[in-house]
């Protein structure tokens, strides 16, 4: 037995029988990470003595009953570099923050904690989440393990490699455009981004409040259901958080999608879209209508507008985020400042890296005074006809069915040079996250380039359950396809 | 010279007196070490988030339903971004676009008679932290205690024409603000605080003149003498035929003239939007009612009030309200000793003179109304008299000592013994032979001569009317 090829609940059964203790699991992970990690550069951190000192303490109260109700007691967790963890350093892969200790935890920590999973590590990203490569990070870019010459996605990278690498089964990462499903899309491993306000955000760095969700990424859309059961909740700290959730999605997994209405968007298969991953899309659809679907393409509007609108709100937010960096109480200063303005500027523009400063500059740009109307607002008008055109595709269908990107991975290298191509990547990723809607992404199949495609689920809020489903059941058509470490 | 109108706008800022900040649990409580009143929330640290302190909300609505202010149903926080090392977040969570009250005003009166000066609007925001610039170390340290502390800004109309004008709102804003118990209102702690708007322009004029900011302005002295100040800068400036430029000014109060510190180009875009950690807040009708039911009794019915039920007079019953503690000892002081008229009298002059010899403010009272309680009733018993009461009061005052133990332990009970009195009369005559015989010519002057030198050697223990008693019927 390959106790990193396991997914997550098998592992976690594996434990629980007795089979294998978490120490066993942790080190063997901590190998598989050793072994592959020079290559891949999936980790900014990897906590090898705390890993084995919770392995102990986990191994031993599992030993007591405790743990009866989480299937991921002694399960090695990676976390995304921009979620707090105490006394871990928290960097969001930028030298503003490279020496930043938190000393609280996120709440989606304190809950893994309390399920007994191993918290192992955090993973590479984009600098603040900004990004859809990883190569915008300052400790380097990460490289995908079905191909080292491409990128991994992002902005979570790290996570979704770290997940297909095996150097670790599931993976917290956070989605504001995309940075769960395209990554996984890249790497052939499963994500979801939940409903605005199911995950809390408290602890988890800010990049654009309004969009942010922390979502998990797996092998397996039964690993990634089960751990958003586990971290999804509201949450006093964070005043966005849904009071009342109904944390059902692991009944979602189950092999029947007989009379689900699935629409396809007519604008997610035009123009821009790789023909492979077309056909992927397509054959799914086909696929479910023989499991007895109900499958049928329609226009959902405003698709054109989402990138535009998704800039202007997320940089606008961001640039408000970020100012807090400013070299007065952590993180990063310059050095040899002779006054405050120059502390700032000095401190900010050594700080950041290139994309963070471009969206800030948009951003403040969006919000200065007679620009506010012209940008933010209509921004936010538009914002609201999206939300509208999926409410209304919603009144007919369970779900959306689409790609998750218009590409699979991209190569290393020369993708932050033309940054609006790279935006209009997020095209089919951002309306979500605009709209608040929760969205998976799952592998389905591998393109001429030996790359694997993604397709994606898209639900109405909180319908979870229903995009669980769906993904359940095209999951079980196919074998997992791992890519050759 | 022409004749000069000035238009005076405020804008106040109140600490709210809630016990936590308005978005972490941090207790809001003045002074502290550096930097002993923080967490992560208020610290602004990665990743935290702010929760709403509906306390704050509680007490903006009960400014806001006492000042006759329309309540915004769904009002939502903002952010207003500026880099500042007082300022952890780097933006200060405020309400430009839709603050929680609008269109209120304030009825005042002023040497110009009584008028109501408008209320733009109250919007709740976070305080910032403070700067100390250490001169020794040559460095600025900062201390994040007051960050995020709760704040209501009051915004008037352009309604104020005088320093006096100006006073008067400040001192009802307060006293309104005080009786609440939204807010200490402790100008000397920074927990109110008022920025001055002011411009002037030609009697007659329809349109407004350009108006100069002066910020955080912490007494009212300063506050009239800002005014004054700036209000003659302006119009010489138009006398010279010069113009005002819009610009935000430092006054100096020790040296009676202000500074300009930026001027209008200079002005910060503060890129102001809606802050995404805060959810809207909606404001019922249930809400508001509850609010207006728990509404204390405020100063105007107040005075009416111990005009009508204690027939005090309308002067006294200004003075006693004129401020929040006085007015809770009276009150509680009546209830004790059913005497309105002798509290009243005791605040009116004893207190009021030991306030100015001491120069405290009526705020800073800090005996107990039990003490005065009982004191009124030891000079109605007779057990004291007034002169020796006086005395003991003054120790109340200072130290809020129980009277009846301290005119037993310093043995100040009047003397009623009526042979010891008499001896010592007897003896008083003697030794004053002159005014006897000036008394029984008819100069019935020298009788308060004689009681004073009876009082003096009976050391002030002794009912004056007794003395006085006594002394006819011995003269006779």
């Amino acid at each position: 037995m390959e106790l990193t090829r396991l997914s997550a609940l098998e592992l976690g059964r594996e434990i629980k029988k007795g089979q294998v203790t978490v120490t066993q699991a942790v080190k063997e992970q901590l190998s598989v990470i050793k072994a592959r990690d020079a290559k891949y550069q999936c980790f900014i951190t990897v906590k090898t003595d705390k890993a084995l000192e919770q392995a102990e303490v986990v191994q031993k109260k599992i030993e007591l009953g405790e743990y009866k109700n989480s299937p991921i007691a002694g399960v090695p967790v990676a976390i995304k570099d921009n979620i707090c963890v105490k006394e871990m350093t928290t960097t969001c892969a930028s030298k503003m923050l490279d020496n930043f200790e938190p000393g609280y935890h996120a709440t989606v920590i304190g809950k893994l904690k309390e399920a007994g999973a191993i918290i192992i590590g955090k993973t590479n990203m984009d600098e603040f989440a900004m990004g859809s490569t990883t190569e915008t990070s300052h400790f380097g870019e990460t490289k995908n393990p079905w191909n080292i010459e491409r990128v991994p996605g992002g902005s979570s990278g790290g996570s979704a490699a770290a997940v297909a690498a095996e150097e670790v089964p599931i993976a917290l990462g956070s989605d504001t455009g995309g940075s769960i499903r395209q990554p996984s899309a890249f790497c052939g491993v499963t994500g979801i981004k939940p409903t605005y306000g199911t995950v809390s955000r408290s602890g988890l760095i800010a990049y654009a409040s309004s969009l942010d969700q922390i979502g998990p990424i797996g092998r397996t859309v039964s690993d990634c259901a089960s751990l958003l059961e586990i971290i999804a909740g509201h949450d006093i700290k964070d005043s966005t958080s849904v009071p009342e959730l109904a944390k059902n999605y692991t009944e979602g997994l189950v092999d029947d999608v007989k009379g689900m209405r699935i629409g396809i968007p007519r604008d997610y298969i035009g123009e821009g879209l790789g023909t492979e991953i077309k056909e992927a899309v397509i054959q799914a659809g086909k696929v479910l209508e023989d499991k007895g679907a109900i499958v049928e393409f329609f226009n959902l509007d405003m698709v054109d507008y989402a990138i535009p609108a998704y800039y202007v709100i997320a940089s606008a937010e961001a640039s408000s985020n970020l100012s807090r960096y400013d070299g007065i109480k952590y993180g990063y200063r310059a050095k040899e400042s002779t006054n405050l303005q120059e502390v700032y500027k000095k401190t900010r523009n050594e700080g950041f890296g290139q994309e963070v400063k471009r969206r800030m500059m948009i951003g403040a740009f969006v919000l200065s005074s007679g620009y506010y109307d012209a940008y933010y607002i209509k921004a936010l008008q538009v914002k609201a006809l999206i939300k509208k055109a999926f409410d209304n595709a919603f009144k007919k269908y369970d779900f959306i069915l689409g790609p998750t990107a218009p590409t699979t991975a991209l190569k290393l290298g020369n993708n932050l040079n033309d940054p609006l191509k790279m935006y209009l990547g997020d095209i089919y990723t951002v309306s979500v996250n605009l709209a608040g809607l929760p969205a998976i992404s799952l592998p389905y199949g591998i393109d001429s380039k030996g790359l694997p495609i993604g397709i994606q689920m898209i639900g109405d809020v909180f319908k979870e359950k229903t995009i669980i489903r769906g993904a359940y059941a095209l999951e079980q058509t196919r074998p997992y396809v791992r890519p050759v470490l | 010279m022409k004749s000069y109108e000035t238009v005076i706008g405020l804008e106040v800022h109140c600490e709210l007196d809630t016990k936590s900040k308005i978005f972490c649990g941090c207790t809001t409580q003045f002074g502290g070490e550096p930097n002993t009143h923080v967490c992560p929330v208020c610290s602004g640290m990665p990743g935290t988030l702010p929760v709403l302190n509906k306390q704050v909300v509680n007490y903006a609505l009960k400014a806001g339903i006492a000042l006759g202010c329309d309540i915004t149903r769904y009002c939502k926080f903002d952010r207003k971004n500026y880099f500042y090392p007082d300022l952890p977040k780097a933006y200060q969570i405020s309400q430009l676009y839709l603050p929680i009250c609008r269109n209120g005003y304030i009825e005042i009166e002023a040497e110009s008679g009584r008028k109501q000066i408008g209320i733009h609007e109250i919007h709740m925001e976070e305080d910032a932290g403070k700067l100390i610039h250490d001169e020794w170390e040559d460095c600025t340290i900062v201390d994040y205690n007051r960050c995020g502390v709760p704040l209501i800004e009051i915004v008037s109309e352009p309604d104020m024409r005088s320093a006096g004008e100006v006073i008067a709102y400040l001192e009802k804003l307060k006293l309104i603000l005080q009786y609440l118990s939204v807010s200490d209102c402790k100008m000397q702690e920074g927990s109110l605080r008022a920025d001055i708007n002011l411009s002037v322009r030609e009697v007659g004029s329809e349109v407004f003149g350009t108006r100069t900011e002066m910020k955080n302005m912490n007494s009212f002295k300063a506050i009239a003498r800002a005014i004054e100040g700036e209000q003659k800068r302006q119009i010489e400036l138009l006398e010279e035929g010069k113009t005002v430029l819009q610009e935000t000014r430092r006054w100096d109060d020790n040296k009676d003239t202000s500074f300009g510190m930026r001027s209008k180009e200079d002005a910060q875009d503060y890129r102001y939007f809606p802050d995404p950690d805060l959810p809207p807040v909606s404001i019922s009708e249930a809400w508001i009612n509850k609010i207006k039911a728990e509404q204390p009794e405020l100063r105007d019915e107040k005075k009416a009030r111990y005009i009508k039920a204690f027939g005090i007079p309308e002067y006294d019953a200004g003075i006693i309200t004129g401020s929040k503690v006085m007015a809770g000892i009276f009150e509680s002081a009546v209830d004790l000793c059913k005497k309105p008229k002798e509290v009243s009298n005791w605040l009116m002059v004893e207190t009021m003179r030991l306030l100015k010899v001491n120069d405290m403010e009526a705020e800073e009272i800090h005996f107990s109304s039990e003490n005065l309680a009982k004191l009124i009733d030891l000079v109605d018993k007779g057990v004291i008299n007034r002169t020796v009461a006086k005395k003991v009061y003054e120790v109340i005052f200072t130290d809020d000592i129980d009277p009846e133990q301290y005119v037993e332990e310093n043995g100040l009970k009047m003397d009623t013994d009526d042979g010891q009195l008499r001896m010592v009369i007897e003896k008083v005559l003697a030794e004053n032979e002159k005014s006897v015989q000036d008394i029984k010519a008819g100069k019935t002057k020298a009788v308060g001569y004689l009681v004073g030198q009876t009082m003096k050697a009976m050391k002030g223990k002794a009912d004056p009317g007794m003395v006085n008693r006594l002394l006819t019927e011995m003269l006779s």
